[in-house]
C-alpha cells in the first residue's frame, strides 16, 4: 500500500455535548486527489480543522505525513497549504498585499507573489482592496493564498464555492495538473458527488460526524448495481409474464419495467423471451444508478 | 524568535495603512503643534512675564503632558488593543493566523508587542517634538529662553514613566479586545476604568495603584508633587506586574480562541 499522507485513527470530536466527528478513520494517499463528501453539519469543516491542529485531537489518533499532528505541528503546517470555509482575507489590503503579507509569514520570495495572481487569473485585479473584490476573485485569492508556499499537500474546504462555471473547470483543472503534474496530494470537501467525482481518484462520505463510504471512485461505482430497463408495450402484462418465468421486477413505471442486471447473456434471453410471446419491446438498456443517487442513498439510510 | 520577528513584521505591514499605525504619529504631531501654536500666539504676553527656563519649560512641556496623560494615552492605549485584534476579528483571520506553522506564542506574543512598540513610538515623538517645538519657538520669539535648559532628561523620565504606567491598561484591553469582537464592551470596560482611574488618583485614594486604569494619572500627580527622583514607584510596580499577568493569561485565552 502507497504512504498515507493523512491518517486518522478513530478521531472524535465533540462540540459540548454534540459529536460532531465520530470514529473517523481518514486515509489518504499520496499523490490522491480525495473528494471528502457530505452534507451541511457532516463535520467535514470541522474534521479539515482538527487537520490543521486548530482544534485540538487526542494524542495518536492524527497523523499528517506519517507524524502524530500535536507533536509535530510546525512541521506539518510548513508541508501543507488550506483554505477553511471563507477566504481569509484582510479587506483593506489589495490581494497582492494579501499574498506579499502570507509571503513575510512564510519567510518566502516576494516575487512569488505575483506568480500567484497569474496562475489564478487575478493579475489585473493585483491592486484592487481585497475587500472590493467579488465572490469568486476572494475564493480565487483563497486559492492562491493556500497554494503560495507550493505545499506538498492541500486542504480544500469547497473551493469552488461562489466560482462560475469556467472559474470551476479552472480550479478543477488546476487541481488535476497539481496532483498529476506535480505529486500534490489534495483533499478537497464538497457537498456535491458530480462535482467531485470527475477529479477524485479517492472518495470518503461523511455524514453526522461518521464515514459512510471510504474507497476509489472505482470501488464507489461498484457499489451502484446496475439494472436494466425494457420499454415494451403492455406494461402490465409483460411484467407479469415475466414474474410467471422467474425474473425478479424491480419497478413498473408508466412505461418501462426496470430489473437487476446480471449478465448480457441474459439480457438477451428476456429479449426473446418476450418478443416470441407477442410484446413489441421498443427498447432494452442496462443502466447504473448515478453516483448522485447513490450518494444520497449512502447519506440517507444513516 | 525568527517567529516573533517576522509575525512583527507582518503586524506592520498589515496595519501600515490603518488609523491605529498613523494615529502613533499624528497624535503627538497634532496636540504638539496645537500647543506649540498656543504658545507662539500668546508669545507677547508670555515672554512680559519673563518665566525662568525651567519654569516656562514645566509650562509647556506640561500642557502636552497633562491631556496626554489623563485621558488621551488611556483612550489611544485602548484603541491599539483593539486595532491589533479586531483586524483579525473583522476579517475572520484568527483561523488562518493560527494556521500558519509558526508558534502560537510568538504570534500572540507579536501582537502585544506591536502595540507596545506603537505606544513607544508615539511618546517617544512626544518627546522629540516637545523638545523641538520649545527650540523652534525659541528662535522664533524673541522673548522666550527655552534654550537655556535642556529638559531632554527629564522629560524622558516622565514619558518613560507614562510608558510603563500605561502597560497595565493595556495588557487588560488587551485581553477584552480578544475576547470580544465588537468596538463597545472593551470601549466600555475601558471608559469606565479611565473614569474611575482619573478620579481615584487624583483624589489620591490610598489603594488606587490597584487599578490599572489609575497610574498614568498617578504618575502625573506624583511628578507635580514630591519625590520625581523615584524612578519605579508604586504605580509602576503595579502597572508591570498587571501587564505580566494579563499578558500571560491572554495567552491562554488566544491558544483557546483559536480552535472556534
Ligand atoms: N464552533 C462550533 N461550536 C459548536 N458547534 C459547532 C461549531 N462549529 C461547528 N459546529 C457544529 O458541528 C457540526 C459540523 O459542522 P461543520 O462545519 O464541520 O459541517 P460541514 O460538514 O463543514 O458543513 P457545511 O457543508 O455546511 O460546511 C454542525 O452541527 C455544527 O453546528
Ligand atoms: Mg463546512
Amino acid at each position: 500500500m502507497s504512504e498515507l499522507v493523512i491518517e486518522t485513527r478513530g478521531l472524535n470530536h465533540y462540540f459540548g455535548q454534540q459529536k460532531v466527528v465520530d470514529n473517523l478513520s481518514l486515509k489518504v494517499q499520496k499523490g490522491s486527489i480525495y473528494g471528502f463528501l457530505g452534507p451541511n453539519g457532516a463535520g467535514k469543516t470541522t474534521s479539515i480543522k482538527i487537520l490543521l491542529n486548530l482544534l485540538k485531537s487526542q494524542k495518536d489518533t492524527v497523523y499528517l505525513f506519517g507524524k502524530e499532528i500535536n507533536s509535530n505541528r510546525i512541521k506539518s503546517l510548513k508541508r501543507l497549504g488550506a483554505l477553511v470555509e471563507q477566504p481569509a482575507i484582510y479587506a483593506h489590503l489589495s490581494g497582492k498585499e494579501n499574498l506579499i503579507n502570507r509571503c513575510i509569514l512564510l519567510s518566502i520570495n516576494k516575487r512569488k507573489a505575483d506568480e500567484m495572481l497569474a496562475l489564478v487569473g487575478l493579475t489585473e485585479a493585483a491592486d484592487k482592496k481585497a475587500g472590493k473584490y467579488s465572490l469568486g476573485m476572494k475564493q480565487r485569492l483563497g486559492i492562491s493564498l493556500a497554494l503560495l508556499s507550493d505545499p506538498e499537500l492541500l486542504l480544500l474546504d469547497e473551493p469552488t464555492n461562489g466560482l462560475d462555471p469556467n472559474g470551476i473547470i479552472e480550479i478543477r483543472n488546476l487541481m488535476i495538473e497539481l496532483a498529476s503534474k506535480h505529486g500534490k496530494t489534495i483533499l478537497v470537501s464538497s457537498h456535491l458527488l458530480s462535482e467531485i467525482e470527475r477529479i477524485a481518484t479517492h472518495v470518503g462520505i461523511i455524514n453526522k460526524g461518521k464515514l459512510l463510504f471510504q474507497g476509489t471512485i472505482t470501488e464507489l461505482h461498484d457499489l451502484s448495481k446496475p439494472t436494466i430497463e425494457i420499454e415494451v408495450s403492455d406494461i402490465d402484462r409483460a411484467s407479469e409474464f415475466l414474474k410467471s418465468n422467474g425474473f425478479e421486477v424491480n419497478t413498473i413505471e408508466e412505461k418501462k419495467i426496470s430489473l437487476m442486471y446480471k449478465s448480457a447473456e441474459e439480457s438477451g434471453k428476456i429479449n426473446t423471451l418476450l418478443v416470441q410471446n407477442g410484446f413489441t419491446v421498443s427498447s432494452i438498456y442496462q443502466v447504473r444508478k448515478d453516483l448522485e443517487h447513490l450518494f444520497l442513498d449512502i447519506t440517507k439510510n444513516n | 524568535m525568527h517567529a516573533l520577528l517576522i509575525s512583527l513584521k507582518s503586524e506592520f505591514y498589515k496595519s501600515r495603512k490603518t488609523l491605529a499605525f498613523w494615529a502613533a504619529i499624528l497624535l503627538p504631531l497634532l496636540i504638539c503643534s496645537l500647543i506649540a501654536f498656543g504658545f507662539f500666539s500668546q508669545s507677547a504676553r508670555m515672554s512680559k512675564v519673563h518665566y525662568p527656563a525651567e519654569a516656562l519649560w514645566m509650562m509647556y512641556s506640561g500642557s502636552a503632558l497633562s491631556v496626554m496623560g489623563m485621558l488621551i494615552l488611556p483612550f489611544y492605549v485602548i484603541f491599539m488593543a483593539f486595532s491589533v485584534n479586531n483586524i483579525e476579528h473583522k476579517n475572520d483571520t484568527w483561523k488562518t493566523l493560527f494556521a500558519q506553522p509558526l508558534n502560537k506564542f510568538s504570534i500572540y506574543a507579536a501582537k502585544y508587542l506591536y502595540a507596545v512598540l506603537l505606544i513607544f513610538i508615539c511618546l517617544s515623538l512626544f518627546v522629540l517634538l516637545t523638545y523641538l517645538s520649545g527650540n523652534l519657538l525659541h528662535l522664533l520669539v524673541k522673548g522666550y529662553n527655552f534654550n537655556e535648559v535642556n529638559p531632554l532628561g527629564l522629560l524622558s523620565k516622565v514619558y518613560l514613566k507614562l510608558f510603563l504606567s500605561s502597560l497595565g491598561i493595556l495588557s487588560l484591553q488587551f485581553i477584552a479586545s480578544l475576547i470580544w469582537s465588537d468596538f463597545l464592551k472593551p470601549m466600555g470596560i475601558g471608559f469606565i476604568g479611565i473614569i474611575a482611574g482619573i478620579i481615584t488618583a487624583t483624589k489620591g485614594w490610598e489603594y488606587a495603584y490597584l487599578i490599572p486604569y489609575s497610574h498614568p494619572a498617578m504618575v502625573l500627580t506624583a511628578t507635580k508633587g514630591k519625590e520625581p527622583q523615584v524612578f519605579f514607584t508604586q504605580e509602576i510596580y503595579s502597572s508591570l506586574v498587571y501587564a505580566a499577568i494579563f499578558f500571560i493569561l491572554g495567552y491562554f485565552i488566544v491558544a483557546r480562541k483559536s480552535m472556534k
